[in-house]
């Protein structure tokens, strides 16, 4: 019965239907991305390695020399050649993966815009990590929140099923014809990257009938010509930016409809915001990647003292506007935990972008909390600290923003 | 939900022993997980790590503060380290050495109702597998003092991960550790 709990199935026949597709195992997260690509049919990849990210290239690289998958795998000299790798495989009509970190992320940003502005179905894994300087290996979430403006949709997961699971349904909904926006799955440095625990990896068969081959609508090909992303003037490049706009919206249909399709044969539910004894809750403490986990846990031993409930945030580009307002209305204050500083504004991307939701609707005080920046460990102790935080400000709050365990 | 501590140095397979014991848990019915303190790994340089396990899917990601179980692979270390920091009133921790616990106690700081082991694992290890590696051996003292995971599995866990003649050895180790701790 271990897979109904971890699957939180209700009816008999998808528990049954599940049970007999799916294989367990323990493996890290970084073991679990290199399995979903796998999974993919994937054709080309090109990544260059940088902890914590470097085991899910090794693994690949090693797929591929073991012919395990079928691919052209590129080997550069640094991602922003990756991504660029990428950028010519992609429109030539190959399904493609590339994987980094933090500074291999901010080297790729150039190559980010141009791949979203191609609007090129590109899947990328980033093991969150702090940004130099001072250089620092560890996890906080400030490079990918860095680049949220690069039109990339955006998932961060919160333990490695879902990193794997968010993979295979960034292929089905960055290929959507109607959105066609390269997508990034986001996964905590060390705390996921590093971390072994059971996974399930769905049988190759279920995945080929989700994610049929990648037929894209335009590609390169001698017999009929076609550039990309080439030049667009004053005439044009206004309009070509408002069809990214119009896709990223496109896109939180697409994924819901991904997501129903997923759990067909999963038994694994997925939707933009997953809400944990939220019901008729004062304080909705909001999350993003794996540490919430740990809040879940802290608020299960003090749901009788305080009245607490957690919305976990799966994805930050499209943002779910609407699902944030429905939970706003019922709520009277919102904490959020987050890895990341907007330097300037003194708080993170995540409660800014949650103000910028619930502006013209029903004001209720949003806190910042930032935690855990380059690494620095979220205990559970600190997400009691918050509780306490926000109970007091549920009167009247002192500030809005906190930095947690400042020394 | 049980907390598992690693104490070792660069080079002794903390991080292993972690995760082969998550996996071993895996395998007898259990959830698990391992994870290393997220350090820069240097050989020699104390080293920790971590596992839980429990019955259900464990969903917290933080450091383990307040460990039930502590496995210490080189007793140089307690001058070092806090070795024993956060252990459980009644918890357990396990020491590689050739002294006994009465003489190693002092060592700690210790609540009166926390159990002290030692296993010489490195006479083992030496013994069995010719170099100082202890990280298969301390799971076998693990195992044999905690009961929180079976020999079995450890042994398959093992299989798992090492090529057939590092698999057998690092099994012999194991056993001989869980035999002497028996004792």
């Amino acid at each position: 019965m271990r897979s109904s709990q971890s699957l939180g199935m209700s009816d008999t026949r998808t528990l049954a239907s599940a049970k007999r597709m799916l294989r367990k195992d323990v493996m890290t997260c970084n073991k679990a991305v290199a399995e979903s690509v796998k999974l993919c049919d994937v054709d080309v990849i090109a990544a260059y390695p940088i902890t914590p990210q470097t085991s899910i290239v090794e693994y690949l690289a090693e797929f591929v020399a073991k012919k395990e998958i079928d691919a052209e795998y590129i080997k550069v000299e640094s991602e922003h050649s990756a991504l660029s790798a990428l950028v010519g495989a992609s429109p030539a009509g190959a399904r493609t993966f590339t994987a980094t970190s933090s500074q291999g992320l901010i080297l790729m940003s150039e190559v980010m815009f141009t791949a979203s502005g191609m609007r090129l179905p590109i899947v990328m894994a980033n093991a969150n990590r702090a940004l130099s300087a001072p250089l620092n290996i560890w996890n906080d979430q400030q490079d990918s929140l860095a680049v949220r403006d690069s039109g990339w949709i955006q998932f961060y997961a919160e333990n490695n099923q879902e990193a794997l699971d968010y993979v295979i349904q960034c292929y089905k909904i960055s290929e959507n014809k109607k959105v066609m926006l390269p997508s990034m799955v986001n996964l905590d440095g060390f705390y996921l990257t590093h971390t072994l625990e059971p996974t399930e990896i769905p049988d190759k068969k279920d995945v080929k009938k989700f994610l049929p081959p990648y037929e894209p609508e335009y590609r390169l090909d001698p017999e009929s010509p076609l550039t990309f992303g080439f030049f667009a003037g004053p005439d044009s490049y206004q309009e070509f930016r408002y069809e990214q706009q119009k896709a990223m919206e496109n896109a939180e249909r697409v994924i819901k409809e991904a997501a129903k399709d997923y759990y067909g044969f999963t038994g694994r539910k997925y939707s933009a915001i997953e809400e944990y004894k939220l019901d008729k809750k004062d304080t909705v403490l909001l999350t993003v990647g794996s540490v919430s986990g740990t809040v879940k846990e802290v608020v299960d031993k003090l749901e009788k003292k305080y009245s607490v409930g957690v919305a976990k945030l799966r994805m930050f580009r499209p943002f779910p506007f609407e699902e944030i307002r429905r939970i706003a209305s019922r709520a009277k204050i919102i904490g959020v935990i987050e890895k990341d500083v907007i330097i300037g504004v003194n708080q993170g991307a995540v409660a800014t972008e949650i103000k910028n939701a619930l502006y013209g609707s029903k004001s209720i005080p949003v806190l910042s909390f930032i935690v855990g920046l380059g690494g620095r460990d979220t205990p559970p102790s600190t997400v009691e600290k918050i509780i306490k935080i926000c109970e007091n400000a549920l009167e009247k709050p002192e500030k809005e923003s906190y930095w947690m365990d400042l020394k | 939900m049980r907390e598992i501590r690693f104490h070792g140095r660069g080079g002794q397979g903390a991080v292993t022993a972690a995760e082969l014991l998550a996996v071993a848990a895996f395998y007898d019915g259990k959830y698990s997980q391992a994870f290393p303190f997220f350090g820069v790994e240097r050989r020699g340089a104390p080293v920790t790590a971590f596992a839980r396990i429990d019955d259900k899917f464990i969903r917290i990601r933080s450091q383990i503060y307040e460990p039930d179980y502590i496995i210490v692979q080189d007793a140089s270390l307690l001058d070092a380290v806090n070795v024993s920091e956060g252990l459980k009133q009644n918890g357990e921790i396990i020491i590689n050495t050739e002294k006994t616990a009465a003489e190693i106690r002092p060592k700690l700081k210790l609540k009166k109702e926390a159990k002290v082991y030692t296993v010489n694992a490195t006479k083992v290890a030496l013994d069995v597998l010719g170099v100082p590696i202890v990280n298969t051996a301390m799971l076998g003292a693990l195992a044999c003092a905690t009961k929180e995971v079976t020999l079995d599995s450890i042994k398959k866990a093992i299989e798992k991960r090492f090529p057939e003649k590092l698999a057998v050895k690092n099994i012999k180790a194991v056993e001989e550790a869980y035999r002497q701790m028996k004792e």
